[in-house]
């Protein structure tokens, strides 16, 4: 572990304002292109293209009433819609976004993403539990099941990324990917992990827990105001993020496409400013590609959800792994 | 690292995994039982002739000092793999006629033994926790069974509940032992070994969860719950096959790990066998359940042991050691018989009461339990009265008088609840006429192997005897000399 | 500063454990425990051990307490009832008893180590996954192959004692 220095805080303080506001933004992109994709204008009233729309979104939540259920668990009801937040904005911290550019570089990096990554369940679980409605309950054990069951995959996927790597740590993985992005040398996981991002981030087709046809609204039917905004904000955090690890983790990270073969050397403030620029166009792009699939595909029943978990991706992404060790080892051992 | 030379040492152990891991297989795309059972008795039986070869060949260690192979170690796995191979195959008739043949059965037997391979190997205490772990968690599934049973549930869920507990003062223990003497290999802890507050500490609670292992009194209130829910082929693993296990481990850590001179642990285990011995003889007296019986008669068996261990002397281990192999065989006859008579419909024959006047209607059966239950209560010529003499001599010539007096007149005690089924089956008329279904012809010849055994080493025990003396003593010097 | 930082993860994790224990609410027990687990993973983090610590958060915290906390939930678990709503005899000498063990252990403890040693330097390299990988491959390979096995076996018997009805003999698909 390296010491803390200021460009550590920099970026770190950087990096969560960015967060918290493209979360925002995303908000606003989401309904933008789902009306491009349905063919109508979407939000294009409040500012330049309806662009201050999120933020009347969010005055319009402060200024709500906000509702606890009376037989609900007040402590938890109010604990729970932070704990997502929180989870999402813990994850900057170890992702880089450019040479150099990264808050701190742990050495179990990898495995800090993942737990971290775990710790979200608790907040959509317990903010269905403390509602004392069954709604919300069906949605909080549905969330549950499903960031259990995705778990698995995505960790397998990750591993095999980490066998180019040789490390877990962020900063090995994208140098790793220098030359040779990971989706190039590793497809399937890349496949495997960019459905789970999915699943993970609870979105259609795997929205199951606010399923609202089915449940009301899911986890958070009896949320409103700000509680509700929190669910939200982190929602679109989550697409923010799992947009970052598909990239740092199979898109090569800040690097242009076999970047180590014919980027020239330069400076290191041209350098950073391609690095995060590539960085940012590569997250963006799979922020609409989150979107895109949200108005493309129609949900999953949720016996296919967890038949796609355990019967197809757990063994899909087991077999993937051991291919991939054994090709790794004799590459290393015989022909490297 | 060797990799072969290892895995050569804990054969047996490699062996019996993989088949446990082939059966789930099996189990889980053909269901073919046939092919389960006889993979299960080869890879036993391939165990066990390897195990006994191993006990001629030479001690040494193996995977860095996790475990050793020769001497005791293989002759606790000999045990080990004789108790499990001899409970598979009473199993499958008992489990079939009573409609609980599955094929999990087996896999968790084989896997449940590799762990007690681990553990009677074991020379570090990661190991030791490993092998009780593999093996009682096994046990616990096995214990549960038969369902829809308030007596299996019960049976499982009280083993688990307090195998559970027992396994955190064991895991306490070896963390303050980790703490006092910054090892985990069990002779680098002896090195270490003082008589400071935390070594002490350490080793207690160690033993503490060694004693509810092998139910020793006051660590004892599960066994009869759940030998009485437990299939009782299975109950007859329990007794024999992870009693062994737990016993060895238990030899093995004393002699090795915790010096009598630095702790001062003989007036422990001395206090824990006479409770042992007394309460387990008193409390199966007034047993009428046939398998509460055998499982106080456990207990009372494992005060026996414990005797031995308290001697504290090669010839106590060798005795034990002994003792081990004698309870084995003369246990799973009796279970055996019992899981006999238990099948049959139209009475409840877990109940002695109902025994009358049996003797005669199977007379080979009858004659079977009578070998038996002779052998556990200590008569010659059988092995019982061997094993017996052999721990009673130990405890004399370490000069444990009072507690060789107790264990014989323990002894003495247990023969009322020992001979009253005989007495029931041979000197009292049936109440009622039960046709009675004639065994299987593997399930007639194991008891009669097993009975011809408990006279096979009640006459000619002298070079068993000899050969464990032997390898103790080599053992014991090696060590001392390690020292 | 180090040593605010481990009385305040100490005592939070034995105040987190105290209100599992305590606590009637089986949900609250089971949230309690997963703020005992991540206190102790802060723990571990002061001894430089920081894979432990991030495996305690991944496998405890996030897996298998969040299976409890669903199994909680889709029971429906009442309240238990209070387990000293009569006073027994049997209840008080057990209490008697495990005081005297507890304060016993914790005297033979206190007697040993100091609060907070200094972690040596090398301690820092031996926390890390390459170290972890390092000793499980090499010197602990054995245990490592037999908690494989007890895994295995630990499902295999889960599913076993779960299922409804398993006929002998029927194939199951």
């Amino acid at each position: 572990m390296e010491p803390v220095t200021t460009t550590s805080y920099i970026v770190l303080g950087i990096a969560l304002f960015m967060l918290l506001n493209s979360a925002a933004l995303a908000v606003y992109a989401e309904r933008r292109v789902a009306a491009f994709i349905q063919n109508r204008w979407g939000p294009n009233r409040v500012g330049p293209y309806g662009l201050f729309q999120p933020i009347a979104d969010v005055v319009k939540l402060l200024l709500k009433e906000d509702v606890t259920p009376a037989r609900g668990f007040k402590t938890i009801h109010a604990i729970a819609p932070m704990i997502p937040v929180f989870t999402a904005l813990m994850t900057v911290a170890v992702i880089p976004f450019g040479d150099g550019l990264y808050a701190t570089d742990i050495n179990s990096g990898v495995l800090y993403i993942l737990a971290i990554n775990s710790l979200g369940v608790y907040g959509i679980t317990l903010g269905g539990w403390a509602s004392n409605s069954k709604y919300s309950l069906l949605g909080g054990l549905r969330a549950a099941a499903q960031m259990i069951s995705y778990e698995l995959p995505m960790g397998l996927a990750v591993a095999s990324c980490i066998l180019f790597a040789g490390s877990l740590s962020f900063i090995d993985v994208v140098n790793s990917q220098e030359v040779w992005w990971n989706v190039i040398r590793n497809p399937i996981a890349a496949v495997i992990f960019i459905v789970t991002a999915f699943a993970e981030a609870n979105r259609t087709p795997f929205d199951l827990p606010e399923a609202e046809h089915e449940l009301v609204g899911g986890y958070h039917t009896e949320y409103s105001s700000m509680k509700f905004g929190m669910f939200f904000l982190a929602e679109y955090m989550h697409v923010v993020v799992g947009s970052m690890l598909i990239t740092t983790f199979f898109f090569g990270g800040y690097h242009l496409p076999f970047a180590g073969l014919w980027l020239p050397e330069m400076g290191v403030t041209a350098k950073a400013i391609l690095d995060v620029s590539v960085f940012v166009l590569k997250t963006v792009f799979f922020a609409f590609l989150f979107i895109w699939v949200r108005w493309t595909i129609p949900r999953f029943k949720y016996n296919q959800v967890m038949k796609l978990g355990w019967k197809r991706l757990l063994p899909i992404s087991i077999f993937n792994f051991l291919g991939l060790a054994v090709i790794v080892y004799f590459w290393h051992h015989y022909i490297a | 690292m060797d990799y072969l030379h290892d895995i050569n040492a804990f054969l047996p152990g490699v062996i019996v995994a993989l088949a446990g891991l082939v059966t789930i297989t099996i189990d889980a795309y053909k269901n073919d039982h046939g092919s389960i059972y006889g993979l299960t008795v080869f890879s036993l039986l391939a165990g066990l002739i390897l195990s006994v070869m191993d006990m001629f060949g030479p001690v040494g260690e193996a995977f860095t000092g996790m475990i050793t192979y020769g001497g005791v170690s293989a002759f606790g796995s000999s045990v080990v793999l004789f108790g499990a191979l001899f409970c598979v195959l009473i199993s499958r008739e008992y489990l079939s006629a009573i409609d609980h043949e599955y094929g999990e059965v087996y896999s968790l037997l084989l896997i449940a033994t590799a762990g007690m391979l681990g553990l009677v190997s074991a020379n570090n205490l990661i190991m030791i926790f490993i092998g009780i772990e593999t093996m009682s968690i096994c046990l616990y599934v096995l214990a549960g069974i038969i369902k829809g049973q308030k007596i299996g549930a019960e049976a499982s869920l009280k083993y688990f509940l307090l195998g559970a507990f027992s396994t955190g003062f064991l895991l306490y223990g070896m963390a303050l032992l980790y703490g006092a003497t910054g090892s985990l290999y069990l002779t680098e802890i002896a090195e270490g070994a003082s008589s400071d507050l935390l070594f002490i500490a350490g080793a207690a609670l160690l033993l503490v969860g060694f004693f509810f292992k092998v139910s020793a009194v006051p660590f004892h209130m599960w066994t009869p719950d759940v030998y009485q829910g437990t299939p009782t082929t299975i109950t007859a693993y329990m007794a024999t096959a992870s009693k062994s296990a737990a016993f060895v481990a238990l030899l093995i850590v004393l002699s090795k790990m915790i010096p009598a001179e630095t702790a001062n642990w003989a007036g422990v285990i001395e206090v824990i066998a006479i409770l042992t011995m007394v309460m387990g003889n008193l409390i199966a007296i007034v047993q009428d359940n046939i398998k509460r019986m055998l499982a106080y008669s456990s207990i009372a068996h494992a005060g026996y042991l414990l005797v031995g261990l308290a001697a504290g002397t090669p010839e106590g281990y060798s005795a034990v050691l002994f003792y081990l192999f004698a309870y084995t065989i003369m246990n799973i006859g009796a279970f055996g018989v019992v899981a006999y008579y238990e099948r049959q419909q139209g009475l409840d024959f877990t109940d002695i009461n109902n025994y009358v006047g049996l003797g005669f209607k199977k007379p080979l059966m009858g004659v079977l339990l009578s070998f038996f239950l002779f052998s556990l209560v200590g008569i010659p010529p059988f092995v019982g009265f061997v094993g017996k003499y052999l721990i009673f001599a130990a405890a004399i010539n370490a000069g444990y008088i009072a507690l060789a007096v107790i264990l014989a007149l323990a002894s003495a005690a247990s023969v009322y609840y020992y001979l009253r089924p005989m007495v029931y089956m041979y000197f009292k008329d049936p109440h009622k006429d039960v046709p009675l279904v004639r065994s299987g012809i593997v399930f007639r010849s194991t008891l009669v192997v097993l009975a011809a055994l408990t006279l096979y080493f009640g006459i000619a025990f002298g070079d068993l005897h000899n050969l464990l003396s032997s390898f103790y003593t080599a053992d014991w010097v090696t060590h001392l000399v390690g020292q | 500063m180090i040593t605010y930082i481990f009385v305040f993860l100490a005592v939070l994790a034995v105040a987190s454990a105290l209100a599992m224990v305590i606590s009637k609410n089986t949900v609250n027990s089971a949230l309690f425990l997963v703020l005992n687990m991540v206190s102790l993973a802060g723990l571990f983090l002061l001894l430089k051990a920081q894979f432990l610590a991030v495996i305690q958060i991944l496998v405890y915290a996030g897996a298998i307490m969040v299976l409890f906390l669903f199994v909680i939930m889709l029971l429906n678990v009442e309240d238990e009832e209070s387990l000293f709503s009569r006073f027994r005899v049997k209840y008080f000498v057990a209490f008697l008893v495990g005081i005297a063990v507890f304060s016993q252990l914790l005297y033979s403890i206190g007697s040993f180590s100091e609060m907070l040693p200094e972690v040596a330097p090398e301690m820092t390299e031996a926390g890390t996954v390459e170290a972890v990988g390092e000793v499980l491959y090499s010197q602990y390979l054995l245990p490592f192959h037999i908690i494989a096995l007890l895994l295995t076996a630990a499902v295999n018997g889960a599913l076993m004692i779960a299922q409804h009805k398993i006929k002998p003999g029927a194939s199951n698909d």
